[in-house]
């Protein structure tokens, strides 16, 4: 492209970045000559340019706007809609600006008519004011004039004699204050700029100001940087070797060589810092646009924006800044009314501040709105499952304000235009972590709420620590780094595993661990896992809220690290973001805490994936109806999918201090109400936590209890008991919504002889698909609760009765069952009685009965087949059952046909 | 910037109708290669190479060349030549591609040969599909074939299957 026109392209973009702060400055203070003219000579060189280097769709535009702001000048009233058109204006000149830049340089095909239209057409309608408040305006400089100033008036007259026939120099450009100056709001800083324009000559020749600064390509200033870099690599190299060489000559050259380049690698830093106003500059435009669609008055104050910092952080904190501010003024600060009547001043105002500390950079948003919404977070939080009521319980304010940050979450009840879009504070949250920073807030109900963004300095230079993996060494930021802890297979610190998943006892806490080699795919062999369990160490690391440890084999010392890209061939790596040279010349990679975060969340993930599909395929099974209410007892257990037991058969739950269990017979058991009573785990392997205290389901019938310890116990809800997929995975009776989600039933026919040895094994069964009715008659409810669900789910109409006087009512009333299962003990009535009853009635002579006891002996049996009954099946085998009944209906029909 | 004026240049010399293109010569695996000395940047000897775990197996790993880092490429595993016959000094031809370093880690490097920019073949049909990509066309020289190495399919061929 052409070096004059990119040059045009770079200045004007920042001058119209100008014209929109002014603009909008403008139409608080319409007053304000010192600004007008400012803005004026900005559009007015523009349009210069434009004729200048032969852009003619710019110069029109340009010129309209000019005229319109000239009569603004000469005393014509500002209206808001006049502003808004040459906001406008300006807006479609930064299009155009785009466009040519793409264009390489070719004005794009199109027409500004309509622009230009309106801009005439106000400039036609204007009003003018009263010749004394033009006469004003002329004045608004209160103060007497310094030595060599001139009036505004007589600039005024400069101007004029300027404005049209001159073409403007480019340099005129140059003189444009610096972005950071410009971006500063306060006043003081708009009158320095006054001052400037007020030397005519000053501007005019273009000696003064930009003989100060210089323009420099970034591309110049990176290779200036890499090329210290290096410096500073020699340097290392050089005072290495003089240290080995005693009283050598070269010492104090040397020495001086070493504290040159250290100045020199600092001032380069330098060129690379910004002030974060330059961030800002878009800012008022925006709270100016947001007063209008939001209806509400907005007051931005901006402060420390000359707090300087690496203009590559700067890039990268622009959009979560402006996105913080639309929220702050979308849903922080109330209309007009709500303030009105919470006796608030009218006017809200948005602070953006940004102070240094320690390293770091601080920027907070804060606005004197209504504060977070406590309820409708927990509401929201609740919903998205983020948490369970009683985990919500146990929160502190401040923790349930931080949900806003978790993803997806946006509790703007409506959309509007300007957010509540579901992309939210999780955005924010995301871009400010990228860059290695913070963001936490503070929020007083009635009051307002503060964001506040912690980022470091630069990116280019980050504190690390120097790990030892594997054999080969990576540095992982210091920021991320919240402590080291030494392990030891026979210290207090020790690694444990959870189903092999290794974790930590820290503190109070249970911290996830995974090795480094195996993140980084290196052996994972179980033996090289203890080997570096025993010296190893952890590495406590904290991303957003997640806190984990990585395992590491060495550590060595942190160091400053200037971060370079990695090339585009290793860019897809996520577990790093960058690599660098260290002191001794070899290159390293840096290893991305978030990168490692997400590794870690990605067995977890691909579960989460696999169940989603679960859940489709469950939509698209068949429902079946069966309209009675069980009440169910949700909880957690091995996975985060909910289960379900009907709440019937739960005798008691407890909590209990793990430390209580022991170990006897191969068997985990806890001492409870006198006896002992065995554990049985939902999911075998993932055991028992560490510590602390763990829920457990108690199941007692006839003397025996057992406990099925879980993660936690989520609800206790009534719905529907309908199993709609049948599971083919022991301890699962199959699938069933229950409160809106796909939640497992689980089989304690499955659990129930895992606690008791004295119970049959279970083996498969397949799942029957005629629907058949069945007469189920058990006294104990504990059983027939447990049946129940178990016929149901394997296709079976149940009709289930307590008591023998119960059923034979029901089956005399003239239903027909295809099969009948009894109990052996009961009160009243038998099971053999029971039997021998309905054989002798005419209607049920056939129907195959199936007898269910606690009692199996061939004794017991051969008493049943006497009594009439056609199987003969131990309780708690949940398979034979199954089988028996299948057998006695596939008998019956063979009969029948 | 600079390599893409490079690129630019090679080709322009081709399509200019210009009578010869210099050619570094480099062996990998015992086959001769030949690549346009204006996309050779330098002849290192790579040393201190660190490891990049989890990167394509091609990747040798990224080493520091007065003060660059340089991702190096083990051309032999590119190739899907086999490893087994270690030469014990590797060298490194250094390549920039997008204002990125890189270096093609290679057995041996040869002579630079004067070639007619006309005279070289197309790829055979029956050539290995790993090699086709990469090459540029077949140069007979007296006694051997010398394989075209062109740079920038050998690098999209690298980097775009990733960036998918």
């Amino acid at each position: 492209m052409d070096e004059l026109l990119s040059e045009f392209l770079t200045e004007t973009n920042e001058s119209l970045d100008v014209v929109d702060v002014e603009l909008v400055k403008f139409e608080q203070e319409p007053n304000n000559a010192t600004i007008l003219n400012n803005i004026f000579r900005l559009v007015h060189t523009i349009k210069g340019t434009c004729g200048f280097l032969g852009l003619p769709r710019l110069e029109a535009l340009a010129h309209a706007s000019e005229t319109l702001m000239g009569k603004f000048r000469d005393g014509a009233t500002v209206t808001p809609a006049a502003v808004t058109l040459v906001l406008n204006s300006i807006d479609r000149i930064k299009e155009i600006l785009s466009e040519l830049e793409a264009a390489n340089g070719t004005e794009p095909a199109g027409e500004d008519r309509d622009l230009i239209d309106q801009l005439e057409a106000m400039s036609e309608g204007v009003e003018f004011a009263p010749a004394g408040s033009a006469c004003d305006t002329l004045q608004a400089l209160e103060r007497p004039l310094r030595p060599g100033e001139v009036s505004l008036d007589e600039l005024e007259r400069a101007f004029q004699e300027a404005e049209v026939e001159e073409v403007v120099p480019l340099t005129l450009v140059e003189d444009t204050p610096a972005p950071a100056e410009t971006a500063a709001p306060s006043f003081t800083k708009a009158e320095e700029k006054g001052e400037e324009v007020q030397n005519p000559s000053n501007a005019g020749s273009g000696k003064s100001v930009s003989n100060q600064s210089i323009r420099v390509a970034v591309d110049t200033l990176e290779d200036l940087m890499t090329m210290v870099s290096e410096l500073v690599l020699t340097r290392n190299q050089l005072l290495e070797i003089a240290r080995r060489h005693e009283d050598s000559e070269f010492k104090v050259p040397l020495q001086r060589l070493s504290n040159v380049t250290a100045e020199l690698q600092e001032g380069v830093m330098k060129t690379r810092m910004q002030p974060i106003g330059n961030a800002w500059q878009k800012l008022p435009r925006i709270v100016r646009d947001l007063q209008q669609d939001l209806d509400k008055h907005i007051d931005l104050v901006m402060q420390g924006a000359d707090t300087e910092l690496d203009r590559q952080v700067l890039e990268l904190i622009k959009d979560p800044l402006t996105h913080m501010i639309r929220n702050s003024a979308d849903h922080g600060l109330e209309t007009t009314q709500e303030r009105i009547a919470a006796g608030k001043p009218e006017k809200g105002t948005i602070t953006l501040s940004a102070y240094h500390e320690g390293g770091h950079i601080l920027i907070e948003v804060a606005d004197d709105g209504q504060g977070l919404n406590l309820e409708r977070i927990k509401g929201k939080a609740l919903k998205n499952g983020l948490a369970t009521e009683a985990e919500l319980e146990k929160m502190t304010e401040h923790q349930i304000q931080k949900f806003i940050f978790a993803a997806g979450f946006s509790t703007a009840a409506n959309v509007t235009s300007v957010s509540g879009r579901g992309v939210g504070m999780d955005v924010v949250r995301t871009n400010v972590e990228q860059i290695g920073g913070t963001i936490d807030l503070r929020s007083t109900a009635g009051k307002g709420t503060t964001f506040i963004i912690k980022i470091p300095l630069t990116l280019a230079i980050v504190s690390s620590l120097i790990v030892e993996v594997a054999g080969d060494r990576y540095a992982i930021p210091q920021l991320s780094v919240m402590e080291l802890v030494r392990v030891q297979s026979n210290s207090e610190h020790r690694i444990e595993r959870i189903k092999d998943r290794p974790v930590l006892r820290l503190r109070n806490k249970l911290l996830p661990l995974a090795h480094m080699s195996e993140l980084l795919g290196f052996g994972d062999s179980d033996a090289d896992l203890d080997a570096e369990a025993d010296n190893g160490f952890i590495v406590v690391m904290q991303v957003g809220s997640q806190t984990y440890g990585v395992v590491v084999d060495g550590v060595f010392h942190t160091e400053e690290i200037v971060v370079k890209p990695m090339s585009m061939m290793l860019r897809n790596l996520n577990m790093f973001s960058g690599n660098t040279i260290l002191g001794d010349g070899s290159v390293i990679m840096i290893i991305d805490p978030n990168g490692v975060a997400a590794a870690m969340a990605g067995a977890g993930g691909a579960d989460l994936a696999n169940h989603a599909d679960d859940i489709a395929e469950e939509a698209a099974a068949t429902v079946s109806e069966s309209d009675r209410s069980v009440s169910l007892l949700l909880f957690k257990a091995g996975s985060s999918e909910p289960k379900a037991v009907p709440l019937s058969l739960v005798t008691r739950l407890e909590e209990f201090d793990v430390a209580t269990i022991e170990r006897s017979n191969g068997r985990d058991l806890v001492q409870y109400r006198g006896g002992l009573m065995p554990l049985v785990y939902v999911n075998e392997e993932a055991g028992h936590r560490d510590e602390g205290s763990q829920p457990m389901l108690v199941f007692s019938d006839s003397g025996r209890s057992m406990g099925l310890v879980v993660d936690e116990i989520v609800d206790i809800v009534d719905d529907r008991l309908n199993v709609e997929v049948v599971s083919e995975c022991p301890g699962v009776l199959g699938s069933a919504i229950i409160k809106g989600k796909a939640t497992e039933v689980l089989d304690l026919g499955h659990y129930l002889p895992l606690a008791f040895d004295d119970w049959f094994m279970r083996k498969q069964i397949d799942a029957v698909d005629t629907s058949r009715k069945v007469l189920f008659l058990d006294d104990s409810s504990f059983f027939r609760n447990m049946l129940t669900p178990v016929l149901r789910a394997a296709g079976y109409d149940v009709t289930v009765c307590a008591t023998a006087s119960e059923a034979f009512e029901v089956m005399s009333s003239g239903e027909v069952f295809g099969a009948v299962i009894t109990d052996i003990e009961m009160p009243d009535v038998n099971g053999y009685d029971f039997c021998e009853t309905i054989r002798r009635d005419s209607r049920h002579h056939d129907v195959p009965v199936i007898a269910l006891s606690a009692v199996v002996t061939p004794a017991s049996i051969e008493k049943g087949r006497q009594a009439g009954f056609d199987d003969y099946v131990a309780k708690f085998d949940r398979p034979g059952l199954i089988s028996a009944l299948k057998d006695a209906l596939t008998g019956e029909m063979g009969v029948a046909a | 910037m600079s390599n893409s004026n490079f690129t630019a240049d090679a080709t322009e010399l081709v399509s200019a109708g210009s009578e010869y293109i210099q050619y570094v010569t480099v062996r990998i695996g015992g086959q001769l290669f030949g690549l346009p000395i204006s996309q050779v940047h330098d002849v290192f000897v790579p040393e201190k190479v660190t490891k990049v775990p989890l990167a394509p197996v091609e990747v040798e790993g990224v080493l520091n060349l007065r003060g660059r880092i340089v991702t190096a490429i083990n051309m032999r595993k590119k190739l899907g030549l086999v490893d087994e016959d270690k030469v014990e000094d590797m060298m490194a031809v250094g390549i920039e591609y997008k204002g990125e370093s890189y270096g093609l880690v290679i057995d041996s490097v040869g002579e630079v040969l004067n070639l007619s920019a006309h005279e070289h073949e197309a790829n055979p049909s029956n050539l290995d599909p790993r090699w086709a990509m990469v090459s540029g066309g077949i140069h007979r020289l007296s006694g051997e074939l010398m394989v075209i190495l062109d740079i920038d399919r050998l690098l999209t061929s690298l980097i775009e299957p990733k960036a998918a």
